[in-house]
């Protein structure tokens, strides 16, 4: 047998050898950039040094002495500079989440609006596009801020309902909830009651699959949702307490303040992230084929079934991955905050700089922070795009 | 491992990169042959703002013009980067800069884990708080519960905390990059009050729509000495800012002009005199200057006191009283070490 096969040709030289010569090729390209990378670093960690400047993440530890406006968790002047990250961290975060969800409601709105029958709506819609996507967003932030600041009245002269709600140039101020004893399972009542909803949608799809008996799922999950909080509510005595908000010398105290630097930043980068989105809808929804839709209705559908189990899961799977680049722009657009004073992760971290003039080891955090958000936002969108992917048969 | 030191790389790459090339300040200094001098970004009128002929003055620019002249004797000899208060350390440890002229306090820790030097002081300030007349209130102690406008990444921000805090007073801080963007707060009713140096409240009042609205409260919650900062471990670059804002206030105290300057230099008998105008020994040499650096800083830009005077004093819109600035002699702070 051995014999009889013919005889291979002569194996090339290595270096003509694609696999060998692609391996030395890869190895060539991370070297180099190991080499400048380290290049880099160590000049840096010279020059550092000849200049006299602290390095090291040991200033994490050291008290700030500086306030932050607007606080997630216990924090002040007297906390570390470690602390302040985590507090402009957990900001940067609720505005990016605040962000998304208004965007995408607001961008829904109006990319469907565009494709509305009624003539206003379509051309309202198309205005607002073409003119929040084409001015610069560091502008419209700032224009909201302004706008914001300039008509609202001072604080002393705040618009009120009763005694309760204020609203004036330091925000808008309304009773804060504080729980008391046993308000844990108040609490705890509420995702109790999102996870029984979903398992009821679950259950009454498959019992219509099977029956073909269709309940009146929405109030049902109404029900579900508020029924079940408000009765561990009333159960366990009313377990919260309201503190309001009074009017003291100069802004109002106490109770839960909304603050106008937070508004603008949501309200400028949901708008204008809007416009984007409402493109995206546009185009996934014009994806279809008529003759989806027409098939739809001749199979006997009604036109709000065709939306929802035809319409929108395809178009969705055109609209999820670059939803997700809009998301992605949210979150680091967020860091333009500092224009409008609103102590974001990029604006703590840029004061955390200047106290300790660490700017090295300071922008290497923020620049982790942010890219660490960008992932997580990514990895869950291509999750929830890989489960509304069509199964092609 | 990998990632972090990527990431490391690249937030250094541009001051890594400059940083290589600062070498000692005062030959790159002459080898491209005028200061580069860092600035207030946003204008604070009497320290450095650019007037209507597009031209940069105050207290602040004319330290810059000082250190000009002494070495090229021209004080248009200077290009100015505007930064702010955030921007400024990291543009001077880069190399961006060669002096910091940006009413910066001197602190212990900025002179050390910044890797900074504080030649002298221009000008010694404390911080106030400004409060519009309408609120009624006489005094910093009142301002429990007050929101407070503040510049990010400045000496003030920090002692504001611990000023509300010893006084275990409430306030909300809101914080900005630049000083405008601070005033326009404040003016639009956002902040009831506004801190900063008390001299920067007085030059910030100018810009606010009425000024005659507004007062400065009576208290002065902290020291803060200002004045021009250099990478560390210079000492020639330092004794050059240092000797040419000396050369200022050693003019003034000798009673010499930029009126004056010239006859003084011919007619004077005084050694004491003649050895500060180059006339008697070599001392211009020590610092690395020609022998009448002192002449030409004084005729050019003329001496501390007249600097004052023009930019923030009587003779500006400031009307700033000399307090500590004065001389020594006067009862103030500013005392020039002998030129012998």
């Amino acid at each position: 047998m051995a014999q009889s096969a013919p005889r291979p040709p002569a194996r090339p030289p290595f270096w003509n050898d694609p696999l060998v010569r692609s391996i030395i090729y890869q190895v060539l390209a991370i070297g180099l950039v190991c080499a400048v990378g380290w290049y880099l670093i160590h000049n840096t960690i010279t020059n550092l040094q000849r200049l006299g400047v602290s390095t090291g993440f040991g200033f994490l530890d050291r008290p700030s002495g500086f306030d932050i406006s607007q606080v997630l968790i216990d924090y002040n002047s007297t906390y570390s500079f470690g602390r302040a990250f985590l507090v402009g961290l957990l900001n940067t975060a609720l505005v990016a989440v605040c962000g998304i969800v208004l965007a995408t409601i607001i961008g829904f709105l109006v990319g469907i609006g565009r494709l509305s029958r009624n003539w206003l709506i379509a051309r309202l819609c198309t205005t607002y596009v073409e003119i929040l996507r084409n001015i610069p967003i560091l502008l419209q932030l700032i224009f909201v801020y302004t706008l914001l600041v300039s008509v609202l009245p001072a604080p002393r002269e705040s618009l009120a309902i009763g005694e309760t709600v204020f609203l004036n140039t330091s925000g808008l101020f309304v009773p804060r909830v504080i729980p008391l004893a046993g308000a844990g399972l108040f609490f705890l009542s509420i995702p109790i009651a999102v996870v029984l909803a979903w398992l009821f949608a679950r259950w009454a799809r498959i019992r219509r699959e099977l029956t073909g008996q269709s309940l009146p799922r929405n109030w049902i999950t109404l029900l579900i949702l508020v029924g079940l909080p408000l009765l561990t509510f009333l159960a366990t005595g009313r377990p919260v307490e309201l503190e309001y908000t009074t009017i003291g010398r100069f802004r109002p105290q106490g109770g839960f303040a909304l603050q106008p630097e937070f508004v603008a930043l949501v309200v400028g980068l949901s708008i204008y992230t809007a416009s984007y989105i409402a493109e995206i809808v546009r185009s996934g929804i014009l994806a279809i084929g008529k003759g989806q839709i027409e098939a739809a209705s001749a199979l006997g559908l009604e036109r709000s079934q065709i939306l929802r189990l035809v319409v929108v899961p395809q178009a969705l799977r055109v609209i999820v991955p670059p939803l997700t680049s809009q998301y992605l722009n949210l979150t680091k657009n967020s860091s333009l905050g500092v224009a409008v004073g609103y102590p974001d992760l990029f604006s703590v971290a840029g004061t955390i700089n200047n106290q300790t003039g660490q700017a090295v080891e300071v922008i290497a955090i923020t620049m982790a922070v942010y890219l660490l958000f960008s992932l997580i936002t990514s990895a869950f969108m291509n999750w929830y795009n890989a489960r509304i992917a069509l199964v092609e048969r | 491992m990998r990632l972090s030191s990527l990431l490391g790389a690249c937030a250094l790459v541009a001051l890594g990169a400059t940083a290589a090339q600062a070498g000692p300040t005062l030959d790159a200094v002459k080898q491209k042959g005028f200061v580069q001098c860092g600035t207030n970004v946003s204008g604070l009128p009497g320290f450095a703002s650019v007037n209507n002929e597009n031209q940069w003055s105050g207290l602040d620019i004319d330290l810059c013009k000082a250190v000009a002249v002494a070495l090229f004797n021209d004080p248009n000899a200077v290009k100015y980067t505007p930064l702010n208060a955030k921007e400024r350390f990291t543009a001077l440890q880069s190399g961006q800069i060669d002096i910091l002229s940006r009413n910066t306090t001197n602190t212990l820790s900025r002179d050390t884990a910044l890797g900074l030097d504080f030649p002298v002081i221009n000008y010694y300030d404390g911080q106030g708080f400004m409060a519009k007349k309408a609120l009624g209130v006489q005094s910093a102690l009142e301002l429990d519960g007050a929101s407070v406008c503040v510049q990010a990444g400045t000496t003030t921000e920090l002692n504001l905390a611990d000023f509300f805090r010893a006084n275990n007073m409430n306030y909300q801080g809101v914080v900005f990059e630049n000083n405008d963007e601070v005033l326009a707060a404040y003016d639009s009713g956002r902040c009831d009050v506004l801190t900063t140096d008390a001299s920067g409240l007085y030059s910030t009042r100018t810009k606010l729509q009425n000024p005659d609205d507004h007062m400065v409260l009576p208290e002065i919650i902290s020291k803060e000495p200002l004045g021009p900062a250099v990478r560390h471990g210079d000492n020639e670059w330092a004794d050059i800012v240092r000797w040419s804002f000396y050369a200022m206030v050693q003019a003034e105290e000798f009673g010499i002009t930029s009126e004056n300057v010239e006859q003084i230099a011919e007619e004077t008998q005084n050694p004491d005199i003649q050895r500060f105008l180059g006339k008697l020994d070599e001392l211009g040499a020590g610092v690395g200057l020609p022998n009448d650096f002192a002449v030409q800083i004084v005729k050019q830009i003329g001496n501390y006191g007249e600097s004052f005077e023009r930019n923030v004093g009587m003779g500006s819109t400031l009307k700033i009283e000399r307090g500590l600035n004065a001389l020594w002699t006067d009862g103030g702070l500013q005392y020039a070490m002998p030129f012998r």
